[in-house]
């Protein structure tokens, strides 16, 4: 490697990492928190069968799930201005990012809250525990745990995912490599590097989901 | 009289599973729920705490009179708060530990101080053999041991009635006995206690009740002892056999 990129980068590296730290990061975990928020209620509502709510929640999984999340992002940034809508770059990416994973994750959700046998609920019942008691202290947190590998790889995903987002002009890391590389024409260097400092992020969260997987088997057995 | 249930009827898929139960129970009674599998008893038990909602029938519960069928979620709770439910799978709250199993229904059902729960869980635990094993999770124990924590979580609310569904028809044979002598023990109190089961040996020598049941009617019912010793119908006659002839 000659000495002229080994310095583009060695100097693109904390910019980089600046804006992975400051935007990416922060961009996935709102988005991640506002799709887990959605997953959580739209799968609530169709295991509940709330009727109306309910045939609601499938429009929305079948809307998100069968468009592409590079034209939801175009729809909302670019084509909303055209209706009055106005979203900047960084809250239209939440947005379309939150509601795009949400789907999918309502999906993991709705799964792992059926896999939950329904005699949890009854003796719950039986022991005096509203509807709303039982769910919060018995079947969510069973369904959680079920959900949280598919949960994790969601937050996998969408950590690469929010790249995308420079085609909305949010400036985040990969859209710095760009600019970076719009200067010095170094394509396969700073694109590596980029491509490594997801990996980084993508391990360590890895690292997360198993962690987070040792503490939950603490009530072992298999969830029934 | 502690309980009256009248006309009981339930069809699942308009098939007719029950089709007129009437049942009376004191307090002090252990009544025992017999019959073929296939019979409704279970179903029978499970409309009376309201899990599967009756077509029709009266309850009269604690001198309180309440429609099977159409209960408010009031009403429902109301009768929840004064019974106890054992089920054939313990159905345990698997992410929770024994004593957490037990208080759960105390603290956050009914708004208890935990520190007071957990006294009141303790001594149901130790009562039915269970407080060495606060802090184990259902998972790790023998279904046996599932059963008498579960029987521990329905004795916290000081029910006036407990009912029993299947309780040891799950559990490996010699996992039965150490269920059985609970619920014996429970019995001996002064526990009224209705229990669907197919132990003919607790049926004839703890409870002193029997609903025999066949096709969601009422064959025969009233004191085990007579029922028996000299069971009217040919259908109780020839259940009895039956299983008497099964064992040998």
């Amino acid at each position: 490697m000659n000495e002229r990129l080994w310095n583009i980068l060695l100097d693109a590296l904390p910019k980089l990492l600046r804006y992975g730290v400051e935007v990416t990061l922060p961009l996935t975990a709102i988005s991640f928190l506002l799709a887990l928020l959605i997953a959580v209620i739209v799968a609530l509502i169709q295991y509940a069968q709330v009727k109306g709510l309910k045939q609601l929640c499938r429009f929305y999984v079948w809307i998100v799930r069968g468009t592409p999340l590079l034209v939801q992002l175009y729809l909302v940034f670019y084509g909303l201005p055209s209706v009055g809508v106005v979203i900047d770059a960084f809250p239209a990416a939440v947005l379309v990012f939150g509601f795009n994973e949400g789907a999918y994750m309502a999906e993991t959700m709705r799964g792992a809250l059926e896999s939950v046998s329904r005699g949890q609920m009854e003796a719950g019942y039986c022991v005096g525990m509203s509807y709303l008691q039982i769910m919060g202290h018995v079947v969510l947190p069973q369904a959680f745990r079920t959900a949280f590998p598919a949960l994790s790889n969601s937050l996998i995903s969408m950590l690469k995912g929010t790249s995308m987002a420079s085609t909305i002009t949010v400036m985040e890391m990969f859209r710095q490599a760009q600019v970076i590389n719009g200067r010095v024409y170094e394509s396969l260097g700073l694109y590596g590097e980029v491509a490594l400092i997801y990996l980084l992020f993508c391990t360590l969260l890895s690292w997360f989901q198993r962690l987070g997987e040792r503490r939950l088997a603490s009530y072992g057995g298999a969830v029934k | 009289m502690m309980l009256q249930a009248t006309n009981v009827h339930k069809q699942f898929d308009g098939q007719d599973v029950l089709k007129g139960i009437d049942l009376t129970v004191n307090k002090g009674d252990v009544v025992a729920i017999l019959g073929p599998s296939g019979s409704g008893k279970t179903t029978f038990l499970r409309c009376l705490n309201f899990l599967e909602r009756a077509d029709r029938g009266e309850l009269i519960f604690d001198g309180e009179r309440f429609d099977l069928h159409a209960a408010t979620r009031q009403e429902i709770a109301r009768i929840r708060k004064k019974t106890a439910f054992v089920f054939q799978n313990y159905n345990l709250f698997l992410n929770k530990t024994v004593l957490q199993n037990v208080t759960l229904g105390l603290t956050v059902g009914n708004g208890m101080k935990k520190q007071q729960a957990n006294e009141i869980a303790v001594r149901a635990l130790e009562k039915v053999g269970m407080a060495g094993k606060l802090s184990s999770y259902p998972s790790q124990l023998s279904g046996g041991q599932q059963q008498r924590v579960a029987i521990a979580r329905g004795l916290v609310s000081n029910p006036e009635i407990i009912y029993f569904d299947e309780p040891t028809s799950a559990l490996d044979p010699e996992l039965i006995g150490e269920v059985l002598s609970v619920m014996r023990q429970l019995a001996q109190e002064g526990m009224t206690m209705l229990v669907v089961t197919h132990e003919m040996d607790f049926a004839r020598n703890v409870s002193n009740k029997v609903l025999f049941m066949e096709g969601g009617n009422v064959i025969e019912s009233g004191s085990s002892k007579a029922f028996f010793e000299h069971p009217t119908q040919e259908r109780s006659q020839e259940f009895i056999r039956t299983i008497l002839e099964a064992r040998k």
